[in-house]
């Protein structure tokens, strides 16, 4: 068995362009991991720059509203860029400005990521191209124009689905072109090892606040954490303090697009199944033949046809339970939130906040809920008005 | 003697590939014998994949084409067996993992050597991971051919030293498709492995012409050329087996024919 599993999950299957790539990844980020000056670097840009430790916000309203548990929202939303891609794009920029690398390359879904990777790039004074599907740069419009006010070059990927699946692997055939002065940025929980690890490690800065400040508020360790998956970088993120706690429950909300009875979703562990595909092994949608699904989500950072590979593991160890959240659950839960807090979630995010209004009704006042709020919504605000009808120009 | 064996046996190697179904499973079908008696020397059958990461435009829209026009692993297994009846040239199949992993890896072997497909080639699968189904490539007697490229480094020798069948040498940087230009990293590759091996190292990505053909033959013992050809059957559909027959004969003429 190789190295970087979970389980019989993840592994290293990319063309042997790429091996000497990951293998030199994984070097120095075993070499810098624990050095100080890294460490300290990465700590002091987190804090001054991404606005870290980000808010445990008590949901009063929602929570009365609802009538069972507690609420609290994890404000990744209020990260510099607006979602927590910050955490792990600091934390990789860096590294690879540490190896030598001038250039990084990223695939991005909702732009989210882009945006992140393109900031970082900036900063720290890489340079950067990002690879984003055509009908995702529809969606997204603004992002892209965000980006390439960043300094990024932003490349339309027309193949396949023309979505995050197609951007991934347009990033990885770009990389294998140009390895030598290029880190390819992966943007979740993802990919051949080390990424699935490494991106752990820089997001799990979510969970290890969360635990401080839950500590700090009610003195005792929540219910319930639940998160968005797509890749599953803000889920581990949040999760991976508390893989311990028995007494927690871990959820993920897959995007169940139209609904898990029809071919229009992105419900990969509901309904996918074991493969190989973007360099691990993990659950994916898929024909009988192995050619994967094209799938669908109103969210396009939630429109991915596979999983993290640590997600997998822990679902099949009953560790975390995975559960489908249709479009127009997660639409209700974006416009009930902005209307009941006054906090305008991104739409991935959404699916998490779906599940907690579900959820927190059946369950005692005195048991809480923590909500992983994992970007901000000002991006979908377009995109919700067409769902709703609305014909609004960004 | 086995028909892997055969390979290069017939002079320097000239190997084409071409994507099953594409454009159609029949044209596939005419397309294998017809290189076969312009002088091919292994065959390599694409099973297309919706996402392959390895490959350039044509070979991706090649893939597309066949998955669109309703091909899968079983049409291609049987027209495996169709060949076999009437043609011996050699057969590896090129596919990603995840179709050999859907299928089975038992079951997929099993098939391949009942069918009479000699070699398997997975871009996506590394000399880390051939544990997945070198069990399976053993059991059934079919080559599990191992890609070296110009980034592998000290990775040459290690994967060199335990190869079989040939070594298939990544000629540059980058996924498939025809290039300009093809520099000396693959010459360096091929006296690095020769150090360690005697099997044979055949060359591609990115070689269109006769004379990057002969010039790659000048050192390796094969020559293997893809989107090419792919996109002669792009250009001509149904009607490309001529095309891609003679173009077939004059690449074997380049090999054969140094200069």
């Amino acid at each position: 068995m190789s190295k970087g599993r979970f389980g019989d999950y993840g592994g290293q299957y990319i063309p042997e362009t790429l091996m000497n790539a990951v293998i030199e990844l994984e070097e120095a980020y075993e070499r810098l991991k624990d050095d100080p000056d890294f460490k300290s670097e990465l700590n002091r840009l987190l804090q001054e720059y991404a606005g870290r430790p980000s808010l445990l916000y008590y949901a009063e309203k929602m929570t009365r509203d609802l009538g069972g548990a507690k609420i609290y929202l994890k404000r990744e939303d209020l990260n510099h860029t607006g979602s927590h891609k910050i955490n792990n794009v600091l934390g990789q920029v860096l590294l690879a400005k540490r190896m030598g690398k001038t250039r990084v390359i990223a695939e991005t879904g909702a732009g989210q990521h882009g945006v992140a990777t393109a900031t970082a790039a900036a900063l720290l004074g890489l340079e950067c191209e990002i690879f984003m599907g055509k009908e995702d740069t529809r969606r997204q419009a603004l992002n892209v124009y965000r980006m390439k006010l960043l300094g990024a070059k932003v490349h339309e990927v027309t193949s396949g689905t023309q979505t995050l699946k197609d951007a991934v692997n347009e990033t990885l055939r770009e990389w294998s072109r140009r390895v030598a002065d290029t880190h390819y940025v992966l943007g979740s929980v993802m990919g051949p090892h080390p990424f699935p690890t490494i991106v752990r490690d820089f997001q799990s800065v979510i969970g290890r606040e969360v635990r401080q400040q839950i500590l700090e508020r009610e003195g005792r360790l929540p219910d319930v954490l639940v998160a968005c998956v797509g890749g599953g970088s803000n889920a581990i993120g949040l999760f991976h303090e508390f893989i311990n706690d028995r007494d927690v429950a871990l959820i993920g909300c897959e995007a169940a697009g139209h609904g898990i009875h029809t071919d229009k979703h992105a419900a990969t562990m509901t309904l996918g199944k074991v493969g190989i595909f973007h360099g691990m092994k993990s659950y994916f949608c898929q024909d009988a033949y192995g050619q994967i699904a094209p799938v669908h989500s109103i969210s396009a950072g939630l429109d991915y046809p596979g999983v993290g590979p640590e997600h997998a593991y822990l679902r099949d160890r009953g560790r975390a339970e995975y559960v489908p959240i249709t479009d127009e659950e997660a639409v209700e839960a974006f416009e009930y939130l902005s209307r009941t807090e006054g906090i305008i979630p991104a739409i991935e995010s959404a699916h998490a906040v779906a599940y907690a209004m579900k959820r927190a009704p059946q369950m005692r006042q005195d048991q809480i809920i923590v909500v992983g709020l994992s970007g901000r919504g000002d991006k979908d605000v377009a995109s919700i008005a067409r769902y709703r009808g609305v014909d609004i120009h960004e | 003697m086995n028909r892997m064996e055969q390979v290069f046996k017939n002079g320097k190697a000239f190997i084409p590939f071409i994507t099953a179904g594409d454009p159609d499973i029949e044209t596939t079908e005419r397309l294998v014998h017809g290189m076969a008696e312009a002088g091919a020397d292994l065959i390599e059958l694409g099973i297309p994949f919706s996402d392959p990461v390895a490959e350039g435009p044509v070979i991706q829209a090649a893939s597309s084409r066949a998955l669109a026009g309703g091909v899968t692993t079983d049409s291609i297994f049987a027209m495996v067996r169709r060949i076999r009846k009437t043609c011996q040239v050699p057969i590896a199949f090129m596919t990603y993992i995840n179709p050999v992993f859907s299928y089975g890896y038992d079951r997929f072997l099993e098939n391949c050597e009942e069918a009479g497909v000699d070699a398997l080639i997975i871009p996506d699968l590394p000399f880390e991971e051939r544990g997945e189904i070198l069990p399976f490539c053993r059991k059934y007697g079919i080559m599990l051919v191992p890609l070296v490229s110009p980034t592998s480094g000290s990775r040459i020798e290690t994967i060199a030293r335990e190869a079989q069948g040939f070594i298939y040498c990544v000629s540059s940087m980058g996924v498939t498709g025809v290039r300009e230009h093809i520099g000396n990293e693959a010459e360096e590759m091929v006296n690095r492995i020769r150090k360690v091996t005697d099997v044979p190292c055949a060359i591609g990505f990115g070689i269109s012409t006769p004379e990057q053909a002969s010039r790659m033959a000048a050192f390796a013992d094969g020559v293997i050329v893809g989107s090419a050809i792919v996109r002669m059957v792009e250009q001509y559909g149904a009607d490309c087996v001529p095309h891609v027959v003679e173009y077939v004969r004059m690449m074997k003429h380049a090999v054969s024919d140094i200069y």
